[in-house]
């Protein structure tokens, strides 16, 4: 978007002070086209690798995404008009994606289709996505009920304690036939609260409490809330075993930490808890060990005679992809097992669209998270600020996590790849930070009137 | 507060580069040596995702697929199995390929780049085409006659046609079905472990992958020797050779079945088996004259291939001139596969050449097109054309009046020699019945066909195991299946 400012920045000269950027709702339409129609090509692309024909689902399938696209522009349409126009498509896009990856993998798992539910699901996304829209006219509002939305967050993350363990993870609610991840919720409410919480105290967290060698280490006082905030949440992690999230947890602190403070001893307490954390966890679990010794020697299990693991499998689903792929429907990433269509969704998509697919998908995630730190970064308020920057990290780190994991990058944490993995929560709130980073970016380029932010 | 969000995006972009390099890593760089872990069952789904080429016997395929609609999708079926696995061998998706399947496995699974239309482009490619065909030497006819004729009997037949080297019957039995370890489930290895543990050996291709001492049927080949080197001139001259004969520099005294062996001409003991005459021919000879007659026959060669490899017939006296004796009638440490012996009796058959032994015929794509062919073979001379012609004359008195006369077939000429092989700490085994021998049409210019039959039955009472008796009808229900089908060519 530098090409705008600096065009407006010139034509300022000229035009009066109170020039306002152009709205670029048409160019967000048409991108929306772009992105439902590479959705229904990719569904199409699937049926006819696998029985030749246009799969009979394709119109209505169309219909159903391009609705919901449409739903959700006329929402922006008519409450955030200068909202940025990346975030939306870009999210139908990633969202239309994973409904085909996970069409795609029902096919090779009769019993058990995944892609309805998927769908049901993206559609209480966009409706939720379309409420944040329409309701929330400030986000600055969200400020004001800072320490609710902390609270909320820890209730969340405590509900599951009281329901049993799902493969070996308490993060799931079982509600009659549906299963909550109460989790991923918390996500957005937390970086809420971190927004709000050091948009208040940055300067008592940045300039108080006392020098240690070149180190400005701050106050208790300051510290202790975010710090207990922050212990609880990842001790009920701990005992959740939910790795990947408390591992996301712990990132969204130290990122939004560092940028409300500026001040590189956050960074050195928060790689001392991370390490300490790491160790510990890694010593007393053996759900973490396993993993660690997976990401170590994913060839072990081949070596040992008891055939491939799941991260040997995943490894091989990507290496069968090659640069091109095999084209959708044509790859065997069902090899992979269990959580094909959840946590080692990439899997799918790095076998059948190949390195330049993947590629694509990364870029993709990048562009969204290049969105939230544009609007940060031109957003006068901190709270937004903050938010913003929390709200891209939250994306950033997520896709790190589990990418990273899934290709063995870093040891394998259960985590779902925003938009494209099968989980309800996952989608409801992917669709949350992108309503909110709609919000924010549209409040940022409403008020940006030539000026440079300070 | 700029300053920190660029920063904390800088480190958003170092993550995103990371996770960019690590997947070109793994999709570029890791790709081939992932891709060729044998762990890794895409190779197993590519290999059965289409169905596989066809063997074809008779211009007629003996081999098809059935799509099982599992992830390793299509099976091998077998029309006529146990007849033909010995050349076609099984293609399990549990226990691997052997024999033709084994052999041609590139062509029969669609990877050998000969088989697309440009090959060096299919090379650089990944795709995998249909499979081709193999299209084989075998005489559908004599395949069956040999079969038949070895009954429910332990035993091998093979016949080639001398003048070209193509394989017309590869028989041996007891055989098995192979389709019967096409898959991969419980069925396959309860088949697996009977087949392997039986006793018979179902699984053994007693034609190409098992040796026995050839007996009599190699005093073709020490006969070929006396004649080449000079040792004997004339058929029908007298030789010096006692009756019974005291081996060299041993106490053991080598008889005779029959009478009438003392002195008797080279004719005379070839017709009637004459142990004695051919010991002592033998080391009249020498080691080094029969072993290199026995080697240009094609004995002590490694490596043939037709194309999946055949057991190597070994020809190695010592210095020992008893032994040699003894190796010179196809005893002591002389064996030979049926392949083999088949190939000595195509020898003398073709005039004292003979091209390598094949079993393919050409090899086809899917819709026909000739993509190889046998082409025509090397010739490897043997002997001189004449000697061959008075071996041919010598094979042609055992089954005109000799031990040989159950293989005579009217209208027809047919040259041939029995052997009946000891075996065993004492010879105390039962004997093998051997037959080799050629047959000539009457409207044939040369001969048509030189088979090799070997029985090994242990039910039969050892007095009437014989090669006459025995292996010749069998070696000639082959020879009149072949003399019966016009000639192809």
């Amino acid at each position: 978007m530098l090409t705008p400012v600096t065009r407006v920045a010139a034509a300022d000269q000229a035009a009066p002070a109170t020039a306002r950027l152009p709205r670029r709702r048409g160019v967000e339409l048409a991108l929306l086209v772009v992105a439902v129609l590479l959705s229904v090509y990719g569904y199409c692309a699937v049926g006819l690798a696998k029985y030749g024909t246009v799969p009979p689902g394709a119109a209505g399938y169309g219909a159903g995404l391009g609705g919901l696209a449409l739903l959700a522009h006329c929402a922006v349409r008519l409450r955030a008009p200068y909202a940025d126009p990346l975030p939306l498509p870009i999210g139908v896009l990633l969202n239309g994606l994973g409904l085909v990856l996970i069409y795609r993998l029902d096919l090779e798992t009769p019993g058990e289709s995944a892609a309805p539910a998927q769908l049901v699901w993206s559609t209480l996304g966009v409706a939720l996505f379309t409420l944040v829209v329409l309701v929330l006219r400030d986000h600055r509002w969200l400020q004001r009920y800072c320490y609710l939305w902390g609270a909320a967050a820890l209730a969340l993350l405590t509900l599951p304690i009281l329901f049993p363990a799902i493969n070996g993870a308490r993060i799931w609610m079982r509600l009659g036939g549906l299963s909550i991840q109460p989790g991923e919720f918390a996500k957005v409410l937390l970086a809420v609260f971190f927004a709000a919480y050091l948009a208040d105290h940055r300067n008592a967290l940045a300039y108080t409490g006392r020098q240690v060698w070149r180190l400005q280490l701050p106050t208790g006082r300051v510290l202790g809330p975010v710090v207990a905030i922050w212990l609880l949440s990842v001790g009920v992690l701990v005992l959740e075993r939910d790795l990947g999230t408390s591992l996301l947890f712990f990132g969204l602190f130290v990122v939004m930490l560092y940028v409300a403070t500026g001040r590189t001893g956050w960074i050195a307490v928060g790689l001392l808890l991370a390490a300490a954390g790491a160790v510990a966890v890694g010593w007393l679990e053996p759900h973490v060990h396993s993993r660690v010794q997976e990401w170590l020697h994913p060839f072990a299990s081949v070596e040992a005679g008891r055939g491939p693991g799941q991260v040997a499998q995943s490894l091989f689903s990507f290496a069968a992809g090659g640069v091109l792929g095999t084209g959708l429907g044509l790859g065997h990433s069902i090899l992979v097992g269990f959580a094909a269509k959840s946590d080692f969704i990439l899997a799918t998509a790095g076998e059948e669209l190949g390195l330049a697919g993947l590629s694509a998908v990364f870029l993709l995630y990048a562009l969204l998270v290049e969105r939230g730190f544009r609007a940060g970064l031109v957003l006068r308020d901190p709270f937004g600020r903050l938010l913003a920057v929390g709200l891209a990290a939250i994306v950033a780190l997520q896709v790190f996590v589990i990418a990273g994991g899934v290709t063995g990058l870093i040891p394998l944490t259960g985590m779902a790849m925003p938009f494209l993995a099968q989980g309800g929560s996952s989608v409801v709130t992917n669709w949350t930070i992108v309503a909110l980073l709609i919000r924010v970016s549209h409040v940022a380029r409403r008020q940006y009137d030539g000026r440079p932010a300070p | 507060m700029t300053r920190y969000v660029r920063r904390a995006a800088a480190f958003c972009v170092l993550l995103l580069v990371a996770l960019l390099v690590n997947t070109a890593r793994l999709q570029v760089l890791q790709a081939p040596s992932y891709g060729g872990n044998p762990a890794n069952r895409r190779l197993a789904i590519a290999r059965y995702e289409r169905p596989r080429g066809e063997i074809l016997v008779g211009g007629r395929p003996v081999t098809g697929s059935r799509d099982t609609g599992e992830q390793l999708r299509y099976e091998r079926t077998y029309s006529e199995g146990p007849l033909y696995a010995p050349v076609t061998g099984f293609a399990s998706q549990r226990y691997g390929t052997t024999f033709l399947e084994h052999a041609e496995d590139a062509v029969l699974s669609g990877t050998d780049p000969m088989l697309a239309s440009f090959p060096l482009l299919a090379a650089a490619g990944r795709s995998r085409r249909a499979g081709g065909d193999v299209v084989t030497t075998i005489d559908p006819a004599a395949q069956r006659a040999a079969f038949a004729a070895l009954g429910p009997r332990k035993g091998a037949v093979a016949a080639v046609e001398p003048a070209t080297g193509r394989i017309l019957a590869l028989v041996s039995t007891p055989s098995y079905d192979p389709a019967e370890l096409s898959g991969n489930g419980p069925a396959v290895a309860a088949a697996w472990a009977r087949l392997t543990s039986d006793p018979d050996q179902p699984l053994l291709n007693r034609a190409v992958r098992q040796t026995y001492p050839p007996g009599s049927t190699f005093k073709v080949v020490t006969a070929a020797a006396a004649l080449e080197s000079g040792v004997v001139t004339d058929l029908d001259a007298r030789t010096d050779s006692p009756d019974p004969y005291r081996l060299p520099g041993s106490t053991t005294r080598l008889v005779n079945e029959g009478g009438g062996c003392r002195d008797a001409s080279l004719r005379h003991a070839f017709t009637w088996s004459c142990n004695t005459v051919f010991a002592k021919l033998g080391v009249d000879v020498g080691a080094t004259v029969m072993k290199e007659t026995a080697e240009r026959f094609g004995f002590n060669e490694l490596g043939l291939r037709i194309p999946f490899w055949v057991a190597r017939s070994t020809f190695d006296p010592t210095e020992d001139r008893a032994q040699l004796a003894l190796s010179s009638i196809g005893q002591f440490n002389t064996r030979a596969t049926p392949l083999q012996m088949a190939m000595v009796a195509a020898a003398v058959a073709g005039g004292g050449q003979v091209p390598a032994p094949y079993l393919v015929e050409r090899i086809t794509r899917p819709g026909g097109a000739v993509v190889a062919t046998a082409g025509s073979r090397p010739l490897r001379q043997v002997m001189s054309p004449a000697t061959a012609a008075r071996l041919r004359e010598l094979m042609y008195d055992v089954v005109a009046e000799g031990t040989g006369r159950n293989a005579a077939i009217p209208g027809a000429v047919v040259g041939g020699k029995t052997g009946t092989a000891q075996h065993g700490v004492g010879n105390s085994g039962t004997p093998y019945a051997w037959f080799i021998s050629w047959a000539q049409g009457e409207r044939d210019v040369v001969p048509r066909v030189a088979v090799a039959v070997v029985v090994e039955d242990a039910s039969a009472r050892r007095g009437d195991i014989s090669g006459g008796g025995t292996a010749a009808p069998v070696a000639r229900a082959v020879m009149e299946a072949v003399l019966r089908t016009p000639p192809a060519r």
